[in-house]
């Protein structure tokens, strides 16, 4: 197998220095040429990347305009910083950051270990139809769209008859029916809860893996030296997966600015709640598209790709000094 | 193996609190289904938890005699089966030529699409191009812009990357094009990835609402989804309303055997049967298909 390919570059490689000495141009365009089956089918995907995704990154700069949809983005004047000097003075800028930062941190801290913490606990499971029952329940969620999973979200926390209110008023730790969803101060945690309900199962997946992976002899010599199953737990299983760990937690670190999107956008719908539930990502949802006030809503949106790049350079940074980087 | 007395306690803990997991994990689920199942105007006593009370087909029937939901139906399995085949075949056709290694360009083709992994333009950027470029209440907006996914082509060319090298080779020399190897060979080769990221992308179309309510604004081409999230949306308002002042319009709704909630529960549920449908196919793949993944970062 090897020596063929080798050949073949070998051939590659005397037919271009053939070419060179024929033709005063060496062969780039007509190798290009030759190949054209395969480059008409990498060319045309590159094409819609270009224009979904790289156009796209070049329409960032309309935060520097003033957009408008009549002149579009090559007749929109220049207007340099006014739109980030308007965030950042605007009166919602520090709830803005506020929720943003509280929204992530509190994702981060409950959300990030609750998957490895499922992930030890199945591990301890003997029963393989208790597992696979546990699994397969909990991937579920991870597959439905959030449209669904809010659905579920407001039924069960409705004052009409939710099932919260009522196991509550049956445990007789309240009187009245309470409306979760429109009190800024459970925002918060149905948010987290949700979040942690809809990934919990699949993200536990990746750490499964990882603990199928180690050794087996470890488990028993450390049986043998007396340590019970919760040591083992903690003192093997758990340092065994740390790299896996390490690298999810630079991309959630990353991602920090990522607070949530559609869960905030369903689930905040009253908007009783904003004070607590308004994040950039939906600023910048709310300002542009419903208020069509693009310019703005592009400058906030780059502020936040800017931290976000350089909270994902810092992480990385950081895991790198502890031996586990990304790149 | 023998536990000791505190091994077994642990074990336990473990299992009672796998129990909870499990059980939390499946009631809403479950509960929705029963109401949908539940007479609404029975629903309305309350305590409907694990078992429908008074069993009914009545929130189905309604559900589907809406020509605007069917219609929502219609939208979604067209706008599924289309962006999934649409989408993969590009895909794994791109995927192909980025496995030849004398493909000019490579690299950098390779780089290019690994930097819109990291950055992209952002919600409003986007949103201004689809204006631009004329695909504001079309359908395909719904499937040209997810036409190329550069995750799915990283997946599928480290599966095609993996296959046998003979039998590309003893097929060119047989005198077979590159064309006829990816559609005679590889692509028949390629079963199990190609049916992971098939169903991947049909959940993620399946699924996907907030493309179409910021795009579309036509509601005959809405797909279920976004109708369903207006639904719901203005249920929630309804009974928010019917708080304030909870006299005339929620006794209305008392009245009739079909209540909003019951009606939305079971739309809710004919939503999500497609997903429970291909669950069990996608259950065989995704650890497979999730570890690739997070094999390449």
């Amino acid at each position: 197998m090897r020596s063929i390919e080798e050949r073949g570059v070998q051939m590659d490689i005397s037919g271009r220095r053939k070419n060179e000495t024929a033709y005063a141009k060496p062969g780039t365009a007509r190798r290009f040429l030759r190949q054209w089956d395969i480059q008409l089918m990498a060319l045309p995907a590159m094409l819609f990347v270009f224009v979904f995704s790289y156009i796209p990154m070049y329409g960032v700069l309309t935060a520097f305009q003033d957009y408008s949809l009549f002149r579009g983005f090559l007749g929109s004047p220049w207007v340099g910083f006014k739109h980030f000097e308007a965030f950042f003075r605007a009166p919602v800028f520090w709830d803005v950051m506020r929720n943003t930062l509280v929204i992530s941190s509190l994702k981060l801290l409950i959300g990030f270990p609750a998957p490895i913490l499922l992930a030890l606990m199945l591990n301890e499971v003997r029963s393989r139809v208790f597992k696979r029952t546990v699994q397969t329940i909990s991937y579920l969620p991870h597959f439905l769209s959030w449209v669904i999973v809010a659905g579920f979200v407001s039924s069960l926390l409705s004052t009409d008859n939710g099932s919260l209110n009522l196991l509550l008023q049956k445990l007789n730790w309240i009187e009245e029916p309470i409306n979760f969803l429109s009190m800024p101060e459970y925002f918060w945690s149905i948010l987290v809860a949700t979040g942690v309900w809809k990934e919990i199962g699949f993200a536990s997946i990746v750490y499964l893996a990882a603990i199928a992976g180690v050794d087996p002899h470890l488990y028993e010599a450390a049986s043998i030296d007396g340590a019970g199953k919760p040591r083992q737990m903690f003192s093997i299983t758990l340092p065994s997966i740390v790299p896996v760990v390490v690298v999810f937690l630079i991309l959630a670190i990353g991602n920090l600015l990522n607070a949530g999107f559609e869960d905030i956008l369903l689930l905040a719908s009253n908007p009783i709640l904003r004070d607590v539930s308004d994040v950039i990502d939906t600023y910048v949802y709310r300002i542009g598209i419903e208020n069509s006030r693009y310019s703005y809503a592009t400058a906030a949106g780059l502020f936040k790709a800017i931290i976000s790049v350089g909270l994902l350079a810092g992480a990385n940074y950081w895991a790198r000094r502890s031996g586990n980087s990304l790149w | 193996m023998k536990l000791s007395t505190g091994d077994r306690v642990f074990v336990a803990a473990i299992y009672i609190a796998l129990a909870v997991v499990g059980f939390t994990a499946f009631y809403p689920f479950w509960n929705a289904a029963v109401v949908s199942f539940n007479s609404g105007a029975d629903t309305l006593k309350g305590g409907i938890t694990f078992w429908p009370r008074a069993f009914t087909l009545e929130n189905y029937r309604v559900v589907f005699e809406d020509a605007r939901l069917i219609d929502g139906f219609v939208i979604s399995i067209l706008r599924t089966l289309v962006g999934t085949v649409c989408s993969i075949a590009a895909t794994a056709v791109f995927a192909y030529s980025m496995t030849k290694k004398e493909l000019i360009g490579r690299k950098a083709y390779m780089v290019a699409c690994i930097v819109t992994m990291y950055f992209s333009g952002g919600l409003i950027p986007s949103y201004l191009l689809i204006r631009e470029l004329g695909l504001m209440n079309s359908f395909w907006v719904m499937v040209v812009p997810g036409l190329i996914s550069v995750w799915n082509m990283i997946v599928f060319r480290t599966f095609f990357a993996g296959l046998p090298a003979g039998l590309e080779e003893s097929a060119k020399i047989d005198g077979c094009s590159n064309w006829g190897i990816l559609v005679r060979i590889v692509l028949p080769l390629s079963g199990p990835v190609l049916a992971t990221l098939s169903l991947f992308t049909a959940v993620y179309h399946w699924n996907d609402w907030f493309a179409p309510s910021i795009y579309i604004t036509n509601a005959d081409l809405l797909p279920i989804q976004t109708k369903l999230q207006q639904i719901l949306n203005s249920n929630i308002m309804h009974e928010q309303l019917a708080q304030m002042d909870s006299s005339a319009s929620s006794h209305m709704g008392r009245m009739r055997s079909v209540t909003t909630k019951s009606l939305s529960m079971a739309t809710m549920m004919v939503a999500t049967v497609p997903i429970l449908c291909v669950y069990p196919f996608v259950q065989k793949y995704f650890v497979k298909g999730v570890l690739i993944g997070s094999l390449k970062e």
